[in-house]
């Protein structure tokens, strides 16, 4: 009887690892945004593209697009496991209830939930270290304006945004130790609207270079009718604003979701928390503006090759917060999991962080 | 706060506040019907794919704002027959058109996302331009923008003082009575209906290429449903759905503009004025029974049979 079942259910394994090697692996997508934002989503789609180019018929991938923070996600993510994904990318912070939830309902299907930080045996994390391009970002902006005051478009005040804000302050103040900046919060990942009065409100007030954290191109359309520059984020942006533009900070995804899906192939697939950034090509300058003065042109290239070879790391202490608190002592950089808790401003930035 | 920034957010205001003009003008026409269109943001999204695919195509911003208001007509007129001809219910169909509407504007619009076009430059109205204060807050906009003006005047004259506008308040008010007396209740209706896509299809083309010169998917972002709110607001009077509108707009960027300034007001607090400032006027028109005139047309809602008399 035993040798019997045993048997039987060895039949099971071997036709079942022969349906395996036979079917395609089955990878689902959750966006916030729409594919067609050219930003955020965009790059994310692409990198899914990247996977169907590199894999062939060996990967099915599914997406679900312009889908909202909240229950909605957890309904979304649900039907992508029961659809029989067998690994599912969960692309926004809001995701990562829903994402934790799901995770547990169906411990056999993996998940990756990007820029969160809880895991599980079968959900795994990846971050992009946006805040290396923000502090470049804030370097450049330090040096281009001639007001002296740099703004910054954000979308939701959670630890990735307040760190890249923290970054880019820092970023300018070491170039130009009379920079203020300007922070306004649009409250939504996308609304090229919204977004454009945030730019129009800021440039009203006297900044001459925006940085956004936003998806939608709209400020840097904005900055091109007044004649005042901004960079570019997720994607290249340069199209939209061909003087405006400064560099956009391009997100790439592909050499990510490569990595991960051969591990599920090859049965390696272990559940992490991943951190990636300029080292790792994640992170990209594209499109540099080529009418950009010599001495901020170069300043760019060494900031960027000295982050990209790991020497310099934005969050080395000694850092205050704007309370005069000691956030990161001296000689110590902040580990991975600390930059995932940032919910303070830098010294020097004078506002408070929205609750 | 200096003077200048108090110039540039009320010019702001003008500017945010013009596509819920327009579309907000249309809906209270086609109210003042008798007839509740919540189609608006389907309309005015087609207005904005299909102005822009215009533009984009031809190069001519003018041109693009045709095929919109072309656009918007035959979105109304689909619901028109749906509702006026059919006797579909008005709230379930609107709906449906809102939903229509965004799905197929990010269908047809999906090859030309990213892609930019030079939309219509501001023109500064000679000699008027030069007033202080009002000059750059009301006459250095663009051709869309003064032409809201006009169509603000001409819609209230002609609701308030002409044949026209009382033949539409009658069918909005009592269409068996209209019926009675000889107007031709669907027809009006008609178009009533129709002139409200064609203004939300301007409203859509203000957005693709004026605002934002670019189509992205659901660009208008919830637009067309704070116009439905405006005309609630403005009691359906024409002449204060032209102050609402720029109440609303300067509403929506009032909080970022704080922000800007260092003060800490919860931008949430600041986004949800203009919904606050409409459950209030409701409020208000509901405690009072002798603001009657305040009210809705009586008839708002309530599809017409022609055949079967009250």
């Amino acid at each position: 009887m035993k040798l019997k079942s045993l048997l039987v259910s060895l039949g099971l394994l071997a036709g079942a690892s022969i349906a395996q090697s036979a079917e395609p692996l089955k990878v689902g997508f959750v966006y916030v945004g729409p594919v067609g934002d050219l930003g955020w989503s965009y790059e994310h789609d692409m990198g899914r593209k990247g996977l169907e180019e590199y894999f062939g018929d060996k990967v099915k991938t599914t997406y679900v697009e312009n889908v909202p923070e909240g229950a909605d996600a957890e309904r979304v993510i649900t039907q992508l496991a029961k659809a029989g994904n067998d690994l599912i990318f969960t692309t926004s912070f809001g995701f990562m209830n829903p994402t934790v939830k799901v995770a547990k309902r169906f411990p056999k299907v993996k998940f990756e939930h990007a820029t969160g930080y809880k895991l599980d045996k079968n959900l795994g994390t990846y971050v992009l270290r946006t805040y290396e391009g923000r502090y470049i970002s804030g370097v450049t902006a330090g040096m281009m304006t001639k007001t002296n005051t740099i703004g910054y478009i954000g979308s939701f005040p959670i630890p990735e945004v307040i760190r890249d804000i923290n970054a880019a302050y820092m970023g300018a103040k070491s170039v130009n130790p009379d920079v203020k900046m300007k922070i306004v919060w649009a409250n939504t990942w996308y609304d090229p609207g919204k977004e454009t009065d945030a730019a129009n409100a800021l440039m009203d007030q006297g900044v001459d270079v925006m940085l956004q954290h936003t998806d939608s191109p709209a400020p840097l359309i904005a900055a091109e009718k007044r004649g005042l520059r901004a960079i570019g984020q997720a994607s290249d942006q340069s199209k939209f604003a061909p003087s405006a533009h400064i560099f956009s900070v391009r997100d790439n995804w592909t050499p990510y979701y490569i990595k991960e899906v051969q591990a599920v192939m090859d049965g390696t697939w272990k559940s992490q928390d991943f951190w990636g950034g300029f080292h790792d090509d994640m992170l990209t300058l594209a499109s540099i503006n080529p009418n950009l003065p010599k001495d901020v042109r170069a300043k760019i290239d060494t900031t960027l090759a000295s982050i990209k070879s790991g020497e310099f790391k934005p969050f080395t202490g000694p850092i205050k917060d704007n309370k005069g608190n000691i956030a990161v002592p001296a000689n110590h950089s902040l580990t991975d999991q600390e930059l995932a808790q940032v919910n303070w401003y830098v010294e020097g930035i004078t506002d408070e962080i929205p609750h | 706060m200096d003077s200048d920034l108090i110039v540039q957010i009320l010019f702001a205001a003008v500017k945010t506040g013009t596509p819920l003009l327009f579309i907000a003008l249309g809906e209270v026409i086609c109210e003042k019907s008798g007839v509740l269109n919540l189609g608006q943001e389907g309309m005015m999204l087609m207005g904005a794919v299909v102005g822009f695919l215009a533009a984009y195509g031809t190069g001519s911003a003018g041109l693009g704002v045709l095929a919109a208001m072309l656009m918007g007509c035959v979105m109304s007129l689909i619901f028109a027959v749906l509702v006026l001809h059919l006797g579909a219910n008005q709230v379930a169909t609107g709906l449906a058109l809102t939903i229509f509407g965004t799905g197929l504007s990010a269908f047809i619009g999906s090859g030309v996302v990213g892609q930019t076009i030079q939309g219509f430059q501001p023109i500064a109205v000679p000699l008027l331009s030069d007033i202080p204060f009002i000059g750059k807050i009301l006459f250095s906009h663009d051709i869309l923008v003064y032409s809201s003006f006009v169509m603000t005047f001409v819609l209230m004259f002609v609701v308030n003082k002409t044949r026209i506008g009382l033949t539409l308040k009658a069918v909005g008010e009592n269409p068996h009575a209209a019926n009675a007396i000889g107007i031709k209740v669907l027809r009006v209706r008609y178009l009533a209906v129709m002139f409200g896509g064609v203004m939300a299809g301007i409203s859509g083309a203000y957005m693709s290429l004026v605002y934002t010169p670019m189509w992205v998917e659901n660009m208008t972002a919830g637009r067309g449903w704070i116009a439905l709110a405006l005309v609630v607001f403005a009691s359906w009077r024409v002449g204060r759905i032209m102050l609402g509108a720029y109440l609303f707009g300067l509403a929506s960027i009032m909080h970022l503009v704080l922000q800007g300034l260092g003060w800490s007001i919860s931008p949430n607090l600041l986004a949800m004025l203009p919904y606050v400032a409409t459950v209030v006027v409701m409020v208000i028109i509901s405690a009072d029974k002798f603001k009657e005139k305040l009210l809705a047309p009586r008839a708002l809602g309530k599809p017409f049979d022609p055949r079967q008399m009250a």
